[in-house]
C-alpha cells in the first residue's frame, strides 16, 4: 500500500513539474466561475459595483507578471497562529493545509498564501469588529507562508467561531478563513473563504451562496481528513486552491 | 482547463488584521531619486469615501521591466523596486498614497507599446471579486492615443483612468457607478 501510494506520488511529480515556463497568456473563465459583482441578497453589494459593464482588456505582459513577496512579508513563526503570543489560544486546534494549483492541475511553487480569520468565538481583533464575544489575548488571528516545490502550504490554529452581522434578520456567517494568494501572476490573484464541511449555517449565507454553481461552491469547502489529524494534539483540514492556468487568448471577446 | 477555480469571495470587513504590511504602500524604499506619490479616494455609488478598501497596484519600472516572480521579460535592475504596492487601513478614511515611480512604456500585442500604466485591483466588503482598473498618465498625451488598452475604452470615459499631476506626483480617484464611474476591465 505504502509502496503504492510512493509510485503514485513520484508519476504526479514528473507530470506537474513545478518549474514549467512562465504562462504567457491566461484562460478566460466562465461567467459563474465567480460571484456576480451585483448581488442584492448581499446588500452591501448595491453601492459597491460599478453600474457599467467591464470593458474586455487583452492580456499583456502587465497581467502576466506578479510580485515576488514572501521576503518581504512572511516571518518565523507566521504559519502557526497557536505560538504567537505567550500563552495558547482557546478554542479547538486545528492544521489547515492544501496545495495550490493552477487550472491544468500544475502546483504553483514559492506563491504567498495569506490568511485571517475569528477566533474561537467568532470575534475578529479588530476595532470595528463590536460583536460582543470575547476577544482572546492570546489569538490575533493572521497567517502567512509561502507554498513549497510541490504547491502545498500548512498552517495551525484555532477552528473559527460563526458569528452575527447584520445583512438581514438573524444573519450568521459560517465559520471561515479568509485565504488571499497572490499566484505568479497579476490576472492569478485570488481572495477567497474557506468554509467547513457540514455548517448548518450554510443554506442561510449570501456570501457563501452568491456562487451560483454548486460544484464551485463545493470547492470553497475544505475537508476532514483523519490521516493528517495529529493524534492527540490538532483535528485537520485539507483545503486545495486551483487559480487560472495557461490557456489561449480569443482573438475577439467571448462576450 | 482541467480543473475550475476556487470562486472568489469578498476580503470583508476585517482584512486589516492579517493583509497590509509596513512596506506595503512602498513600490520604491522611501528616498528613492525619482519618487512620486500617487493619492486618491474610492467612492461608492452614493457618492461616499470607502473606508474599508484594500488597493493593490503592480507596474513596471522607468525602464519598462518588471519585479517579476520568474523574472519575465528581463527583470527590473532598480535598486529596491519591488513594482507592487498593498494599501489598506484599519481605521481607513477612503483616501489611498503610494509611494513609486513612474512607470516606463512596456510591450502590448503585435510589439505594440503600451503608455504608460499601473495595474491597479480594489478589494472591499460589499464586492464578491476584486474589481480592475489601471492608472494611466493625463500626461502621455502621445502616448495615451496609441494605447491599445485605451482604444478599446470609450473617449469620454478616458479622463476616468488619467491620473492628474500633482506637486508631489499624480493623483486620481476611482468612483462605483454615477456619472464619472471608473472603467473596470475584464482580463
Amino acid at each position: 500500500m505504502t509502496e503504492e501510494l510512493q509510485t503514485e506520488s513520484r508519476e504526479v511529480r514528473q507530470i506537474y513539474d513545478p518549474i514549467g515556463p512562465t504562462p504567457t497568456s491566461y484562460i478566460r473563465e466562465p461567467e459563474d466561475a465567480h460571484p456576480p459583482l451585483d448581488y442584492p441578497g448581499y446588500k452591501s453589494t448595491a453601492l459597491r459595483h460599478p453600474k457599467q459593464p467591464l470593458i474586455y482588456l487583452p492580456q499583456t505582459i502587465t497581467e502576466i507578471t506578479g510580485p515576488q513577496l514572501g521576503p518581504v512579508v512572511v516571518g518565523e513563526s507566521d504559519h502557526d497562529l497557536t505560538i504567537q503570543h505567550e500563552g495558547e489560544p482557546i478554542g479547538e486546534r486545528i492544521t489547515v493545509s492544501g496545495r495550490v494549483f493552477d487550472t491544468e492541475g500544475k502546483p504553483l511553487r514559492g506563491t504567498l498564501v495569506e490568511i485571517w480569520q475569528a477566533n474561537a468565538a467568532g470575534r475578529y481583533k479588530h476595532r470595528w469588529d463590536r460583536w460582543p464575544a470575547p476577544l482572546d489575548p492570546n489569538f490575533s488571528g493572521a497567517g502567512r507562508c509561502l507554498t513549497d516545490d510541490e504547491g502545498r502550504y500548512q498552517f495551525t490554529t484555532i477552528k473559527p467561531g460563526p458569528y452575527p452581522w447584520g445583512n438581514h434578520y438573524n444573519a450568521w456567517r459560517p465559520a471561515h478563513i479568509h485565504f488571499s494568494l497572490m499566484g505568479r501572476a497579476f490576472i492569478q490573484r485570488l481572495v477567497t473563504q474557506m468554509y467547513f464541511p457540514g455548517d448548518p449555517f450554510f443554506p442561510y449565507d449570501p456570501i457563501f451562496n452568491s456562487v451560483r454553481d454548486p460544484a464551485a461552491r463545493e470547492r470553497m469547502i475544505s475537508r476532514f481528513s483523519i490521516h493528517d489529524t495529529v493524534p492527540n494534539w490538532a483535528a485537520a483540514y485539507e483545503f486545495d486552491i486551483y487559480l487560472r492556468g495557461p490557456g489561449a487568448t480569443p482573438f475577439e471577446e467571448a462576450h | 482547463m482541467i480543473f475550475g477555480t476556487t470562486p472568489s469571495q469578498t476580503v470583508g470587513p476585517y482584512f486589516a488584521i492579517g493583509l497590509p504590511f509596513d512596506a506595503g504602500p512602498f513600490v520604491v524604499p522611501e528616498g528613492t531619486p525619482g519618487a512620486i506619490h500617487i493619492t486618491g479616494t474610492i467612492y461608492d455609488g452614493a457618492g461616499v469615501p470607502i473606508p474599508d478598501f484594500l488597493l493593490e497596484t503592480w507596474q513596471a519600472d522607468p525602464g519598462g521591466r518588471f519585479a517579476d516572480l520568474h523574472g519575465y521579460g528581463g527583470a527590473s535592475e532598480m535598486p529596491g523596486f519591488r513594482g507592487f504596492a498593498r494599501y489598506g487601513l484599519e481605521d481607513g478614511d477612503g483616501t489611498f498614497d503610494i509611494v513609486t515611480v513612474k512607470p516606463g512604456p512596456v510591450p502590448g500585442l503585435d510589439g505594440q507599446l503600451q503608455a504608460p500604466h499601473i495595474d491597479v485591483s480594489v478589494f472591499a466588503r460589499g464586492m464578491l471579486n476584486r474589481c480592475v482598473t489601471r492608472i494611466y498618465f493625463a500626461d502621455e498625451t502621445e502616448a495615451n492615443a496609441a494605447d491599445p488598452g485605451l482604444a478599446r475604452v470609450p473617449a469620454d470615459r478616458w479622463r476616468t483612468l488619467l491620473a492628474q499631476p500633482t506637486s508631489d506626483g499624480y493623483t486620481i480617484d476611482f468612483r462605483f457607478q454615477g456619472p464619472d464611474e471608473t472603467v473596470f476591465f475584464d482580463v
